[in-house]
């Protein structure tokens, strides 16, 4: 038997695989079944491939493995699947069994273990990649990579990439602002904030405003300075064991700040943080704290809606009063998929004075980001935003809003890429409703 | 794998890009929705014309290969499993709406487009494709004709058939036959359409269907009754029925149904009643609203617990949707669904359910029952665990037994899902020896070498068990 179909019937759960009724009611709600319409590339065809493999009827070749990785993790089968049936703990085990038995190139080694176990995992070298960042972007090295036609030793899509990434920071959200931040007004409740990893080095600002907004609804903030990167990219990346590490460090620095909600405001990274439970729950020594874990984790936007007190969202006109303008919204998969968090952040931004909000067809539909889907797969990745940019574009909107980093960095590739920069602009929700929010 | 020969035929049709035969290829085109059934076939075909199927077949039927048509593979009787391997043709590249004519009420349109798009697009336009099968924003036009699919409004606009009134269809031998027309009659020979509809892929390759098209209800009303006790729930049916009422819908789902549907669609459906009546009323206002009352006080003498009108459209919609998804949402109660499909005249819905459960219970198998009871098709369903053999023996016991009692209770093996693999051991129970002939005969007129979805509808082995079926 093939060492890598051993491995696969190791790791996959018989049971989900069993409970695949194949239906078809995932097909519809499938990024990459729409722009192709291959069986192979729905839900349903890659679980039958899954089960197909552990039954023995073929044996896992390139285009097997093609097909896990060509997979967006959307997850938007899950909610349309009325079995119930847990796709994304499939996909992640077939990818964490392909991954076990790879042998990859020298280099493509080095890489990874760079990224998933020397940088991501600590938070203090995030910093690092800040700072390089930082300095590259600052100090006219950028200018010159540019100019000196460097960057064209980079693929399009990096290329692409490189463009749109913010001014990155050598400090994060703790550095600036310190730890402990107390409620305006009567406390409702006591919030760590998960700043993230990538979020806390490019996107410094949308974590420092997402704690004036919490604190303006009345909760207590704690920024736990020991936590670490989520593990989504580890996760997804077949890096099972990565993961785990980096949960168990997270609920330990949480645990230890004894808070009433664990508040993300990027949503790959609270998606997994919501299923720390899963992730360990073959961990007899972590299983319960990891179920506590999971049960505070709460998106921004949710708990704003759900806990907080009442926001004004009717900018101080002392502070230059913002011009009418229309919005729309692109869901983080993650965010709506998992948290089943779709409502909160649209019930928001209806409540700001002066923005009209607008429904985007498929909204609900992956832009193409997915972690760092659009570095692996240019081709699929670029197609969906084509498609996406089409009905961004008919909203007629001049901000676009995003709930997750990956999401937003994409959608700025996107307007970029299209040449909307003149008409509109891609913005962290956060940024939005904290720009808005009187002061 | 074909031999080298076809394989080279059949590329200088298609182009290799649409032509396919990998493993994952394979793998992914060797199901339908059917539990427990799989089957490899040898390669995967995706024509765009109804010339490029006419090539294809010339190929096939000149080495005689077996082929089988497939739209989304979401049938539930087996019937796009390629048992036989051979060639599955994927008809999803042909997926154009031709026409719509406004001023006959037509639409032309090729076989692999999506019914739901096609009906939405028909709506748009201010006009109504009524047939809707449960899987529709998966399924194709010619998937709902080769199994002549039916829906939640079955009961009061007909099936699929009530629709279809001309087809162009592909022959085993190639050639290319074109039945009906935008024609409301047409009596000029025997009925090809007709006969095709239903045919579940063994007569013809449909390529193009001309459809009927109906002006929409003006307005609706949908509502939920309630009951503590199953059998008031179906008796209630042919009360309604009797009170010369025909509901646009009439669903009925039992306490097991109501739980595993709110588990999914989270409607707040009330899981201690024993069955749920979901009925909805279409037409001209003033006489939606007075079938509305006369239903609401037929519930109310047949012991319903509670009666409520949906307050929106959107409501509506969500009941019925959740509805859609009872047979996979059963899986949530053990791994394998298995969903039959037995029908009777609506009269005797009371009496289907009260034997169902009789049966259930004599083989110590869990079966819940929900369906479409306003047109007598109710869909028993086996909740099990495709691992276990022992069980699974004993559930295909009781269905047997289920058959024999539909028919004895003057219904059908199979009301909207078709005979397929699964009930084609059952078939001559409800036609008959002569009628089995007849059946046999028409097929071999049209596909003498047996090629064209093979393995279907004729049962090697008939059940013996010895049946009479009368009216």
């Amino acid at each position: 038997m093939n060492a890598l179909t051993e491995k696969l019937r190791l790791r996959l759960d018989e049971d989900q695989l069993t409970n695949c009724m194949r239906c078809g009611f995932c097909l519809p709600a499938c990024p990459t079944f729409a722009e192709t319409g291959l069986e192979a590339e729905s839900p349903r065809g890659r679980i039958a491939l899954m089960k197909a493999v552990t039954d023995g009827i073929m044996v896992p070749d390139q285009a097997f493995e093609d097909q896990m990785n060509h997979c967006l993790g959307c997850r938007a089968c899950e909610p349309a699947c009325p079995a119930g049936v847990q796709y994304g703990q499939l996909i992640e085990q077939a990818r964490d069994a392909i991954e076990d038995h790879k042998e990859h190139k020298t280099w493509v080694k080095v890489t990874r273990k760079a990224a998933f176990k020397t940088v991501f995992p600590h938070q203090e070298r995030m910093k690092w990649v800040g700072r390089g960042l930082q300095f590259y972007q600052k100090s006219g090295l950028r200018t010159v990579a540019h100019a000196s036609g460097a960057m064209k030793l980079f693929p399009k899509h990096m290329r692409d990439m490189e463009k749109i990434l913010p001014d990155a920071s050598g400090k994060g959200v703790v550095e600036k602002i310190g730890e402990r931040h107390p409620a305006k007004g009567e406390k409702v409740a006591t919030v760590a904030l998960f700043r993230g990893c990538i979020m806390d080095v490019l996107f410094t600002e949308t974590n420092i405003h997402t704690v004036d907004l919490l604190t303006a609804a009345g909760f207590e903030v704690v920024i736990p300075r020991e936590q670490n990167c989520c593990g989504a990219l580890h996760a997804h990346s077949g890096e099972a064991e990565g993961a785990r590490d980096l949960a168990r460090r997270n609920i330990k620095a949480f645990k230890a700040a004894g808070v009433d909600y664990i508040v993300s405001n990027a949503g790959g990274c609270g998606a997994i943080l919501t299923e720390y439970d899963h992730l360990l729950h073959e961990d007899p020594q972590w299983r319960e704290d990891a179920v506590w874990f999971a049960e505070r984790v709460v998106d921004i936007s949710d708990l704003l809606v759900r806990a907080g007190r009442s926001l004004d969202f009717s900018q101080d006109k002392t502070q230059g009063v913002a011009e009418p303008v229309r919005i729309t919204y692109q869901d983080s998969c993650h965010l709506r998929n998992v948290m089943k968090s779709a409502d909160a952040p649209r019930k928001l931004m209806r409540q700001v004075e002066g923005a009209q909000f607008i429904e985007m067809k498929n909204a609900d539909r992956c832009c193409g980001s997915a972690g760092i889907y659009n570095v692996t797969q240019p081709v699929m990745a670029g197609q969906i935003l084509d498609h996406k940019m089409e009905h961004v574009e008919a909203t007629g909107a001049s901000y676009l809003l995003t709930s997750n980093p990956g999401c937003l960095l994409q959608m700025k590739h996107g307007i970029d890429e299209q040449g909307l920069s003149g008409q509109m602009k891609a913005v962290h929700i956060v940024d939005f409703l904290h720009e808005r929010m009187k002061k | 794998m074909l031999q080298e020969e076809v394989r080279r035929e059949l590329i200088s049709i298609l182009g290799s890009e649409h032509y396919k035969d990998d493993p994952q290829s394979l793998v992914t085109h060797s199901y339908d929705g059917t539990p427990m059934l799989q089957s490899l076939p040898d390669a995967v075909v995706y024509p765009s014309s109804t010339e490029q199927v006419s090539q294809i077949m010339k190929v096939l039927s000149r080495f005689k290969i077996p082929v089988v048509g497939r739209g989304s593979g979401t049938n539930l009787c087996g019937g796009t499993v390629p048992v036989h391997g051979g060639v599955v043709m994927v008809m999803h590249r042909m997926n154009q709406i031709l026409e719509i004519d406004l001023e006959n009420l037509t639409a032309t349109v090729q076989t692999g487009l999506n019914t739901k798009q096609f009906s939405t697009h028909v709506e748009s336009l201010g006009l109504f494709y009524p047939p809707d099968p449960s899987s529709m924003s998966i399924s194709t036009i010619g998937g709902n004709i080769a199994e002549c699919s039916g829906g939640l409004r079955g009961l009061k606009y007909g099936t699929t058939k009530d629709y279809v009134i001309g087809l162009e269809a592909v022959l085993a031998n190639g050639d290319i036959i074109r039945t009906g027309g935008k024609l409301m009659k047409d009596v000029a020979g025997y009925d090809l359409t007709k006969l095709l509809v239903g045919s579940e892929g063994t007569l013809a390759i449909i390529t193009e269907a001309i459809l009927k098209l109906i002006p929409p209800p003006r307005y609706k009303k949908t509502m939920l009754a309630m009951y503590k006790d199953l059998y008031g729930a179906a008796r209630t049916v042919s009360k309604i029925i009797e009170n010369r009422i025909i509901p646009a819908t009439l669903e009925i789902l039992d306490n097991a149904t109501i739980r595993v549907v709110d588990d999914f669609a989270k409607l707040g459906l009330p899981l201690d009643m024993e069955a749920i009546l979901i009925i909805e009323q279409d037409g001209d206002e003033e006489a939606v609203e007075r079938d509305i009352a006369i239903i609401t006080e037929v519930c109310k003498s047949e012991n319903a617990d509670q009666v409520s009108i949906a307050a929106s459209l959107e409501e509506a919609e969500k009941l019925l949707t959740a509805r859609r998804s009872a047979f996979t949402a059963l899986a949530r109660l053990r791994p394998t669904t298995i969903l039959e499909d037995a029908t009777v005249p609506r009269s005797k819905i009371a009496e289907m359910v009260v034997e169902i459960n009789r049966i259930a219970l004599k083989h110590q198998v869990q079966i819940s029952t929900f369906g479409h009871a306003g047109d007598g098709n109710l869909h028993p369903t086996a909740t099990t665990d495709a691992r276990n053999k022992e069980e699974i023996e004993r559930v295909e016991e009781a269905f047997e037994e289920i058959f024999e009692a539909a028919i004895r209770l003057g219904g059908t093996i199979t009301g909207e899902h078709g005979v397929g693999m699964v009930k084609s051991p059952y078939l001559e129970w409800k036609v008959g020896p002569a009628g089995m002939d007849v059946m046999k005969a028409i097929k071999s007129s049209f596909d003498p070498h047996n090629l064209l979805n093979p393995g279907k509808v004729f049962a090697k082995e008939t059940r013996k068990r010895v049946v009479i079926q009368r009216g």
